[in-house]
């Protein structure tokens, strides 16, 4: 049956048009009864110059051709509700329902940041026994749940760092940072004022205590570590480390993307940590596709404590009120009270769990990952012989000689029906293939990953043209991404000398 | 490609050429292989003081953006207009016409801790 015939079909040679691509001179999904008053001239009534001629390409279709339009597309997402979404570094878990049913509980979805005190007194305790947990959670006694990201608590964890260092009369110059870390790190500690002076980390693919103790000085304000880091490696000297610092007058920031890793089993507050910030769309399973809204709650050492963002929650006679009265804050850092919705699932996730159930959750996590390592260490060149955590990195080294990289890899992975590992991270990894399965993945689910990845590998070995052009079952394949970033095309326009022929825009 | 003698070279991969008291810097071959394909160059404004080691700019790859350090201090003097319009030239001739920037050199003694060709190939080879 030729492809062209029938209306479009979940078959992957098929692709969607774009609305414009759909529209036709007059459609529309609205009518309008006739006009009683006198018709304006918008370029008489407002002056030329108003009147918007860029919208004029704007779609015209029909009410059920934008529903089928945006439905069909939906039916193409990949998603963690469909299988495993094994991107390192993102604890891509899955997201228990409760969560949304007790977020989508009528008082609390209603609820409304400008209601009085007296009836915000739930709310406000949802905040409250989170923070409490929290900071349970991470042995740390104070809790801030404003910053609406990772990277924004990043940015208020080492804000709070520099007000602590300017109290005391010198807000110093410098942030040392691991060179497998985050990007936001470096990112963060230069939009703070701070100088960025970078660490390199030694074959077990850790920070090296004495590299620290070379590179501290009275001028630096603090080290940013990721633990474990992004190589899935636990950073073994970080109370060492801690001290070094410590004795420089030097904070410890901890970058808590990986807490997956440590919930239940190590608290960061134990080894030395001043400063931590958690995403709770990770470690706590909020969802975060499509970029949020997420929550990156801030833990900090009782010295660090005054200068948390304003409010604070406090209790007085048996209510709880929002405390503006604190001289020391670095102020507030989003508006209202952070992103509320993200923060009643981290705490549903937190109660459904139970600290048995948190501990146990951790334990999963490393036993997948630690099996994906072993399943797959036989195929693919792990990264560093250190014991792995949460998740594995491998280099595409082996296959590399044979022409294929970790993109092809990836992209091969796609025909195979599972979303790609994170590609070429953490940069330290030549071909770097970043593999975090999470606890929630069942061993079928692994398994089928584990050997969609053993077959790529025969695949380089055999037939290396088909691992290199792949994906050949996706609607669209190869794209070229270096045409795409150096000379991009953001906005559509009509292909010059298209003829449209049977409603059909061929050019 | 071939790293030219009259060069001096840094371990993060930047070389220079230096005439008069102007030092000519770009990134070496060897980095321009790793980063793979480039798309995008951020480089400092004529006029910009520049210290030896401390970031000069970055430049951009399909898979990663990594900035450039500059091998000496002094001030940026002329910048490569071209790279605007044409990254993809830092990877088709890296040692010639993709140069990022002219520095007018305030410590030229610093030129004496910056490798040889010879020196940065043995580096490479480690």
């Amino acid at each position: 049956m030729p492809k062209t015939l029938g209306k479009v079909r979940p078959h992957p040679t098929q692709n969607e048009p774009l609305l414009f691509e759909l529209s036709r001179p007059g459609k529309r999904g609205y009518q309008l009864p006739p006009l009683d008053v006198p018709e304006a001239d918008p370029e008489e009534t407002l002056g030329a110059d108003n009147v918007r001629r860029e919208i004029e390409d704007f779609p015209e279709v029909s009410e059920v051709e934008v529903l089928r339009h945006f439905t069909r597309l939906s039916t193409w997402n990949y998603a963690i509700d469909l299988g495993m979404f094994p991107l390192g570094s993102c604890t891509m878990k899955y997201n228990p329902r409760i969560n949304e049913a007790v977020a989508r509980t009528e008082a609390l979805a209603w609820a409304h940041p400008y209601q009085p005190e007296e009836l915000s007194q739930g709310a406000m305790e949802i905040i409250a026994t989170l923070e409490q947990y929290l900071a349970e959670i991470f042995g740390m006694p104070e809790v801030t749940l404003q910053p609406a990201a990772g990277a924004h608590g990043e940015y208020t964890g080492i804000m709070l760092v520099r007000a602590w260092h300017t109290a005391q009369g010198n807000p110093r110059k410098v942030v040392l940072v691991p060179d497998s870390a985050h990007g936001t790190n470096p990112a963060t500690a230069v939009m703070a004022g701070y100088e960025v002076k970078t660490l390199v980390s030694n074959d077990q693919g850790m920070v090296d205590p004495a590299a620290v103790a070379a590179a501290v000085n009275e001028d630096v304000a603090a080290l940013m570590v990721t633990n474990p880091n992004t190589v899935g490696v636990f950073e073994e000297h970080i109370e060492e480390i801690a001290a070094i610092l410590h004795a420089k007058g030097a904070q410890l920031y901890m970058d808590g993307a990986n807490l997956n890793a440590l919930v239940g089993v190590a608290r960061p507050g134990d080894f030395g940590v001043d400063v931590l910030h958690s995403n709770l769309h990770k470690t706590f399973s909020t969802p975060h596709g499509g970029g949020g809204p997420g929550a990156g709650a801030v833990a900090v050492q009782p010295h660090l404590a005054p200068f948390l963002p304003v409010p604070r929650l406090k209790r007085e006679n048996g209510l709880l009120r929002w405390d503006y009265d604190r001289p020391q804050s670095i102020g507030r850092v989003r508006a209202f009270y952070g992103n509320f919705g993200v923060l009643i699932r981290a705490l549903a996730y937190i109660l459904a769990h139970g600290g048995a159930g948190l501990r146990n959750a951790t334990l999963d996590a490393l036993l997948n990952a630690n099996y994906v390592r072993a399943r797959l260490e036989p195929h693919y060149q792990i990264a560093y012989k250190s014991r792995s955590m949460h998740e594995c990195v491998f280099s595409d080294a082996r296959q590399e000689k044979l022409g294929v990289r970790t993109g092809d890899i990836a992209k091969r992975l796609l025909d195979y029906g599972f979303h790609p590992y994170t590609v070429s991270f953490p940069l330290i990894v030549h071909g770097a293939m970043m593999i975090e399965p999470t606890e929630t993945e069942p061993k079928a689910e692994l398994d089928a990953f584990c050997e969609a990845l053993i077959a790529i590998a025969k695949e380089a070995e055999e037939n290396p043209d088909l691992v290199k052009t792949a994906p050949h079952s996706t609607r669209v394949s190869r794209v070229d991404e270096v045409a795409a970033a150096r000379k991009p095309r953001v906005r559509w326009t009509r292909a010059p000398g298209a003829t449209e022929v049977h409603g059909l825009m061929l050019s | 490609m071939s790293y030219p003698e009259n060069f001096r070279y840094t371990k993060e991969h930047e070389w220079i050429l230096v005439e008069g008291d102007t030092g000519t810097v770009g990134i070496t071959d060897h980095a321009q292989k790793e980063l793979g394909d480039i798309v995008y160059v951020d480089l400092p404004k004529p006029g910009a003081a520049v210290e030896a080691g401390k970031t000069l700019g970055s430049v951009e790859s399909v898979k990663a953006v990594s900035d450039i350090y500059s091998p000496v201090s002094g001030e940026v003097v002329a910048v490569n207009d071209l790279l605007a319009t044409s990254p993809e030239k830092l990877n088709e001739d890296p040692h010639g016409a993709a140069w990022l920037v002219k520095i007018r050199l305030s410590h030229p003694a610093e030129l004496d801790s910056l490798l040889s060709a010879a020196d940065y190939q043995a580096y490479l080879g480690e």
